[in-house]
């Protein structure tokens, strides 16, 4: 395939063709990392492992997908962790007080989504930038679920809400967890939403330029909201997702996860002045630093060298989308 | 370049699949992990790993896993609060093969799921510092028992006081946290006092950071500066305390304590910037884990319930009755750099 992309191009740079498939840089990445853990440790290449790999990216995972998608829009989201970890004590404080499973989930899901419909308006109607928006709920949703849960982690027992880490089936001898066939499910429709229907490629344009995407007659305004509606959406299944990996939601929980939410998508390939990036990419993405962690434990690694690692590649992997770039023109 | 590039595509490739297709079938399935007449493979999951009280744990396990010819590997959680970072460690070291797994939770409840499935793998998983809830969900768990070390920093306060009304306030951690609560409610209970209490003139959690503290005590001397007891939770808050009260040239009518025993607070007690604090043991506890994973590894012998590593009260203004050490004596046992 790599051979027919390049054969169809009269003068293919390097440049060009990272640019047209930004999800090759990190596959390329993902592949020459497995590789060389594969044959470094005796743990690494063992089905039960590479499961476990990919369960370890499904919370940043998802929330990368949300983020993915507000990139996408030259905004940023440094508040989906905090949203979610606010609507992980939701769910479980409701099924602590009596509320069904089902129910739970979903007034969860609602809360998030909420919190995209505030962040979508106060970057449309305002005209707020998305960093700065963000930043102020980050702090008020930490808050917020410091406030409402006491300061307590709160246990969850529910099964429906432990659902997605829990029940697992074997697929060719590889076991599968729910919550990895939801993930994939949704990277499938969002990839299939964002590359096949005019929402998705209203959402690269008022990405990429907003003001021409105005002029050919794209709601930009509303684009943007729904984009946020949807990564709401997103963020509430990330909260689904992060219950069944651990069931017990702890308001000091996932510090980090808006940051390791960005870096996915970054090493992705997408750019943070918008309008490129993909869903393939973010997942390779995700899986890379999942990758990484793992493999470089089982190499004995100090952690901290392993955030040196991963700080680094982030950084290589923003040198490849500027030298593309300069290629281009 | 472009024949380069895909020559080195191509060569990744087949690395990949020759790879593949001979570790497949060596490392198919996994090993087990249980223990029995083998050798220990200890792994040690702390909260954070830059933290020099999980710095000297980790240590401590280390030299004691070498000391006894034991495999050992440490991973950490990212922050104090990252359950998700300490389930990974756990599946990790599973996947390691590791035996037992020695394990300072991150929080009381966060981890229990993945400690159930080690256990039921046969690994031997000790709590070591912090205690589970509940705390049969581990097999053991060595710890300060730390509601009785806010408790001894309670009684001394009280003793310093020497019979005064105590006019407190409390500068507590991580609200909610275990640890922060067992020595809250420790130091009531040995100073006399309840949460209701009007003798208690202002808290304010500080989550163990040490400028948090001080801004913390600041506001709170912005209402009352009529104190004469201060409870911290731990040193690096007792330093930020001491910092803010200073400023307002209170330190000399106040009776201040503080809890860890690390290397630093033992020598703010020596220089006078509060009166006691009260050492723990993460030394004893990583390595009393160790040997019990020795013991698990040689004979399928798990320890059980929960083993108190002790504290003790450490100052230099010793009061009958209140048993206590030395700031000498604090500095050969302290944890953290000498």
């Amino acid at each position: 395939m790599t051979t027919a992309t390049l054969k169809n191009n009269e003068r293919p740079s390097i440049g060009e063709f990272f640019l047209r498939a930004p999800a090759v840089g990190p596959a390329l990445a993902l592949l020459v990392a497995i590789v060389v853990f594969s044959l470094s440790t005796d743990t690494f290449l063992d089905l039960d492992n590479l499961s476990l790999v990919v369960q370890q990216s499904l919370v940043i995972g998802t929330l990368a997908l949300g983020q993915t998608l507000i990139i996408l829009t030259a905004g940023i989201d440094l508040a989906n962790a905090a949203a979610m970890v606010l609507a992980t004590l939701i769910m479980a404080k409701l099924v602590v007080g009596g509320v069904s499973g089902i129910w739970a989930l979903l007034l969860g899901i609602v809360a998030t989504v909420v919190i995209g419909m505030v962040t979508g308006s106060l970057v449309t109607r305002i005209k707020l930038p998305p960093f700065i928006v963000t930043l102020g709920l980050l702090t008020v949703l930490t808050a917020a679920a410091k406030l409402f849960a006491s300061g307590q982690a709160v246990p969850v027992a529910d099964e429906l809400l432990k659902w997605l880490g829990t029940r697992r089936y074997l697929f060719g001898g590889i076991p599968i967890t729910y919550g990895m066939t939801l993930a994939l499910l949704m990277y499938l429709g969002l990839w299939y939403a964002l590359t096949r229907t005019p929402w998705g490629k209203h959402v690269y344009a008022v990405g990429n330029a907003p003001e021409s995407a105005r002029l050919s007659g794209i709601k930009v305004n509303r684009t943007i909201l729904s984009v946020y509606i949807v990564a709401g959406v997103i963020v509430g299944i990330a909260a689904w997702q992060a219950l069944g990996r651990v069931p017990n939601a702890d308001p000091n929980a996932f510090q980090l996860g808006n940051l390791d939410s960005i870096t996915a998508v970054v090493l992705g390939g997408a750019s943070l002045f918008g309008g490129r990036g993909s869903v393939l990419g973010t997942m390779m993405g995700a899986l890379v630093v999942a990758v990484l962690r793992s493999g470089l434990t089982q190499l004995g690694v100090d952690a901290l060298y392993q955030d040196v690692a991963t700080g680094a590649l982030l950084i290589g992997a923003v040198c490849v989308d500027r030298f593309a770039r300069r290629q281009q023109s | 370049m472009r024949q380069r590039s895909l020559a080195a595509l191509a060569m990744v490739a087949a690395l990949a699949v020759t790879s593949a297709g001979c570790t497949v079938e060596r490392h198919w399935g996994g090993g087990s992990n249980a223990g029995g007449g083998g050798k220990a493979k200890v792994g040690l999951v702390t909260k954070t790993d830059t933290n020099p009280y999980f710095v000297e744990l980790r240590a401590a396990a280390k030299a004691a896993a070498e000391a006894n010819g034991a495999e050992f590997s440490a991973l950490a959680g990212q922050f104090d609060g990252d359950n998700d970072g300490q389930v990974r460690a756990i599946e990790n070291l599973m996947q390691q093969g590791a035996n037992t797994i020695l394990i300072t939770p991150s929080s009381s409840t966060g981890v229990l799921d993945a400690i159930d499935r080690a256990r039921k793998a046969g690994v031997l998983v000790i709590a070591l510092d912090t205690a589970t809830e509940p705390d049969t969900a581990v097999d053991a768990t060595f710890a300060t028992d730390n509601f009785e070390a806010g408790r001894q920093q309670g009684a001394y306060v009280k003793a310093a006081l020497n019979g005064k009304q105590p006019k407190l306030f409390m500068v507590d951690g991580t609200a909610g946290s275990t640890v922060d609560t067992q020595r809250h409610t420790g130091f009531l209970k040995g100073i006399g006092l309840t949460d209701a209490s009007p003798e208690i003139k202002g808290k304010t959690p500080a989550n163990g950071d040490q400028s948090l503290a001080q801004q913390g005590v600041e506001n709170l001397l912005q209402r009352t500066t009529d104190i004469n007891a201060v409870y911290t939770m731990n040193e690096p808050m007792g330093r930020g305390t001491y910092a803010a009260l200073q400023a307002r040239g209170l330190v000399n009518q106040i009776v201040m304590g503080s809890i860890d025993g690390g290397c630093e607070g033992v020598k703010n007690v020596r220089d006078g910037q509060y009166a006691a604090t009260v050492m723990q043991f993460p030394k004893k506890m990583a390595e009393q884990g160790v040997l019990a994973a020795v013991e698990y590894a040689k004979t399928g012998q798990k320890p059980s319930g929960f083993v108190n590593t002790g504290s003790a009260v450490i100052t230099d203004k010793p009061i009958p009755g209140v048993e206590s050490q030395d700031t000498k004596w604090g500095l050969e046992n302290c944890w953290g750099t000498k």
